[in-house]
């Protein structure tokens, strides 16, 4: 990262002033030094013709628009001004369709293998008998819900929803960081992105013929309908909130406005003999589906967390009962944990037999002696995660940790070593991102998200995050990062 | 619809309705204050927060400057105007999908206005007063805010059952307050029957009115000439005018009907009953009846019948037995 190359050239006509110095990064836009790839063409001359005042106002008036809109999302831990702004970037990120069909077929090929594995080790277990999976990995896993043992889930679907993180290598391959199966959010932000975006740039967004992505929430909606239970053919479908202080509520408000559900909390929610209801003015009324947006432990204090209030009591077996579908079902995170991350290429080849289309980042399990002593012996260097945490919390980034907190780090993982896992320290691929008034390149990310239903859809693109902190490999929205949208072409 | 979004409504509607009778009578009561007066101001201010239902936090100190800090400021006190368009709000967040973004908007505008240090800085310094700013602007300004509320929610939400709660939740803070009012000025304006208002105590007499909004109104139908039975005819049982009791209880008696036959409730009978007998025993009152009674006991059983209104409104809508919800 400290290689800096010289910068790319001014165009004589650049209204807006370039910072641009390539890495060794992949980047977005730059094959090499004046080099701009083929399909960022038109981007960059719109933007460079553009007087920079002109570009200020309509960053201006994006910036308005979420602000209006209430496009917000909530910092824990603070009293008052909780609710913030998603930054957001005005420069798309674009991939090509070869790109993205790769990306599509190694997404549906590997959410098939990791539904299928979930439906094996929660009834048979052949892949744990095989010995492909150590049990004590799954058995020991914080989101394993023995209670789900046996149960015939609707379709066989376990994880309806998904969303993928996936970076780009230096050499511009797509690989996995991490699969996230329990309840991924930031859709909201990938369809508001695109309506902004398209009132901005119009023209821009029709030179580049993108393919749509507006159909989610309607796509989401006939996935949820499709796993309701037997008998019911007119489904009532609802969406459940933690509440108006959950970080994600104003998604939640929002996808539940565009599909046209109820949103509901857990206070609305009455379970009796086994049927859940919902509390309306005219009485009580059956709920058939339920989208969740609520953490396995919080959904039922009678079978979970006891202190609980965001969830019914009796919820769970209501679902083991088959009369309320719940989405995604219970105890999918024992596949998103992130020591099993490193055996879902052997998963792949076990169901599939199937090379995997979409490679992992290389990962180090601290379980493992020699790979542990490889990663104490390391710290400095590399990325280490515990394996339940999520949004970018309980990470060392050797590189940028001082002794001091390698130190506790290393105590850590010898006092638990299943909880932690390293991967090399990647750095990812970057886009141009409008800094200021000025265009530099930032680290982005992207999240496909795929739904499960009666078959796998995926909508072209997905959340690009941004971490807009100069170097910084941090893109989650509560540490600095924003997002831009995601254009994939047709 | 959801109980809790029906519930989130009504309090909604309820604590602007609030905010904005609080505003009104500390508005009114300042500007009283500025001219000499037949009874002392502690006389006034003390019925004031008799009008307002005595908030417990609030005590009067002989300083009208800094109750009216208090009263609009001081979010410890729940009934302050600031807590009420915090609370309205926060409701109005719980439900932010189920009302129109223009009502979402003008509502958080308002929040994020009141809520700014700056406005609390302008009503620090009682000097601000005498230049047009300090509380009159502020106050002038939160019940034009709330005014306009009430017009995109007119305008822009569809006037169904949600819709019928906020009305409902409105009118039953209306009745309820314009009860008290009547109840606070009761000593004062019916207590000696054959005084006919001079100077001051006419300028007092109208300030009641204005604590309704209703001195113009009243105006066009009996001039300018005030007499304590006709304020109270007015303020209680005119059929047209918006803040008389009788008004409102029909006005709530309406949504409520509005809102049993969009649910489809059976059991609305009681509620049916309580309402519209308090409609009609409004409707055929008479004023020199209630005069010869006593006045401040037919007031408080009124709002005796509006509170047992809201906890049927509770019983059958929004905190029912789940028995009975399953029974039937």
């Amino acid at each position: 990262m400290d290689n800096p190359s010289p910068e790319a050239e001014r165009l004589p006509q650049a209204a807006t002033p370039w910072n641009y110095t390539l890495d060794h990064a992949f980047d977005e836009m730059f094959a090499g030094k004046d080099q701009l790839r083929e399909h960022y063409v038109p981007l960059l001359e719109h933007f460079t013709a553009l007087p920079q005042d002109e570009l200020q106002r309509r960053k201006q008036a994006a910036d308005l628009s979420f602000l209006n809109q209430g496009i917000t999302f909530t910092v824990y831990g603070r009293e008052e001004g909780t609710e913030k702004i998603f930054p957001y970037d005005l420069l798309p990120r674009i991939i090509t369709s070869a790109e993205w069909a790769k990306v599509e077929r190694g997404l549906i090929q590997r959410i098939t293998a990791l539904n299928l594995f979930l439906r094996d080790i929660y009834n048979e277990g052949r892949i744990l008998k095989a010995g492909i999976v150590p049990r004590e990995i799954v058995y020991s896993c914080w989101h394993f819900r023995r209670q789900m043992s046996g149960l015939q889930v609707p379709r066989n679907v376990y994880i309806a929803v998904c969303g993928t993180d996936l970076i780009r290598l230096e050499n511009g391959e797509f690989v996995v960081l991490e699969d996230n199966l329990r309840v991924p959010s930031g859709v909201s932000y990938m369809l508001t992105n695109r309506r902004v975006m398209k009132r901005i740039f119009p023209q821009l967004f029709r030179e580049y013929n993108v393919k749509p992505i507006e159909q989610y929430t309607q796509l989401l909606l006939g996935t949820l309908r499709s796993l309701a239970p037997e008998g019911r053919p007119e489904p009532n479908i609802v969406l459940l909130s933690p509440g108006v202080f959950n970080s994600a509520y104003f998604e939640h408000a929002y996808l539940a406005r565009q599909m046209g559900i109820e949103l509901v909390e857990g206070r609305d929610l009455v379970v009796h003999d086994n049927v859940c209801y919902m509390r309306t003015t005219s009485g009580l009324r059956r709920v058939d589906v339920i989208y969740r947006r609520v953490d396995d432990d919080f959904i039922d204090p009678l079978c979970f967390r006891s202190d609980s209030i965001l969830g019914a009591a009796g919820l769970f077996h209501a679902y083991r009962a088959g009369n309320v579908t719940l989405a995604n079902a219970f105890g999918t995170g024992v596949a998103d944990d992130k020591a099993l991350y490193a055996y879902v290429p052997e998963i792949i080849r076990y169901y599939l037999g199937e090379e995997p289309i979409l490679n992992n980042v290389e990962t180090y399990l601290c379980t493992r002696e020699k790979e542990r002593n490889h990663v104490l012996a390391n710290l400095d260097k590399l990325v280490v995660k515990a394996v339940g945490e999520s949004g970018g919390y309980g990470m060392l980034i050797g590189t940028q940790s001082t002794p001091k907190e390698r130190d506790a780090f290393a105590e850590k993982i010898r006092a638990n070593p299943r909880n932690y896992i390293a991967q090399p320290t990647i750095s990812f691929s970057r886009a141009p991102c409008l800094i200021g008034d000025e265009l530099e390149p930032r680290h982005v990310d992207l999240r496909p998200y795929v739904l499960y239903g009666d078959k796998v859809t995926i909508v072209p693109g997905g959340l690009t995050r941004v971490a807009l902190t100069r170097g910084s490999l941090v893109v989650n929205s509560s540490q600095g990062g924003g997002s831009k949208d995601t254009w994939v072409l047709s | 619809m959801l109980s809790r979004v029906a519930d989130s409504l009504y309090w909604m509607s309820r604590y602007l309705e609030r905010a904005e009778h609080a505003a009104r009578l500390l508005d009114v009561n300042l500007n009283l204050m500025l001219d000499e007066s037949s009874i002392s101001s502690d006389h006034r201010w003390l019925r004031m927060l008799h009008a307002l239902g005595n908030p417990s936090r609030l005590k009067w100190s002989g300083n009208a400057y800094e109750l009216a800090r208090n009263l609009t400021f001081d979010t410890s006190n729940k009934s302050s105007i600031v807590s009420c368009i915090i609370a309205a709000r926060e409701n109005a967040r719980q439900v932010r999908e189920q009302i129109s973004t223009e009502q979402w908007q003008k509502l958080n505008s308002l929040y994020i206005e009141v809520t700014s240090p700056q406005v609390k800085r302008a009503m620090r310094t009682d000097a601000a007063a005498d230049f047009g700013g300090g509380p009159t602007a502020f106050l002038q300004a939160a019940m034009e805010a709330v005014h306009q509320f009430q017009g995109v929610t007119d305008s822009t939400m569809s006037h169904g059952e949600g819709w019928q709660f906020i009305q409902a939740g409105r009118y039953l803070e209306r009745a309820t307050a314009t009860g008290l009012l009547l109840e606070a000025y009761s000593e004062d304006v019916w207590g000696n029957p054959d005084c006919v208002p001079e100077g001051n105590e006419y300028l007092d007499w109208t300030g009641l009115l204005r604590c309704a909004t209703a001195f113009e109104a009243y105006c066009k139908v009996y001039t300018a000439d005030l007499t304590s039975e006709r304020i109270l005819e007015f303020l209680l049982l005119d059929a047209e005018f918006p803040h008389s009791l009788r008004f409102s209880i029909d006005s709530l008696k309406h949504s409520l009907q509005a809102i049993q036959e969009r649910s489809g409730k059976t059991r609305a009978e009681e509620l049916n009953r309580i309402s519209g007998r308090l409609s009609a025993s409004l409707g055929f009152a008479s004023v020199d009846e209630i005069l010869t009674g006593d006045l401040v006991a037919y007031l408080q059983s009124i709002q005796r019948q509006c509170q047992a209104i809201h906890e049927t409104i509770y019983r059958l809508y929004v905190d029912y037995p789940i028995q009975t919800a399953l029974a039937g």
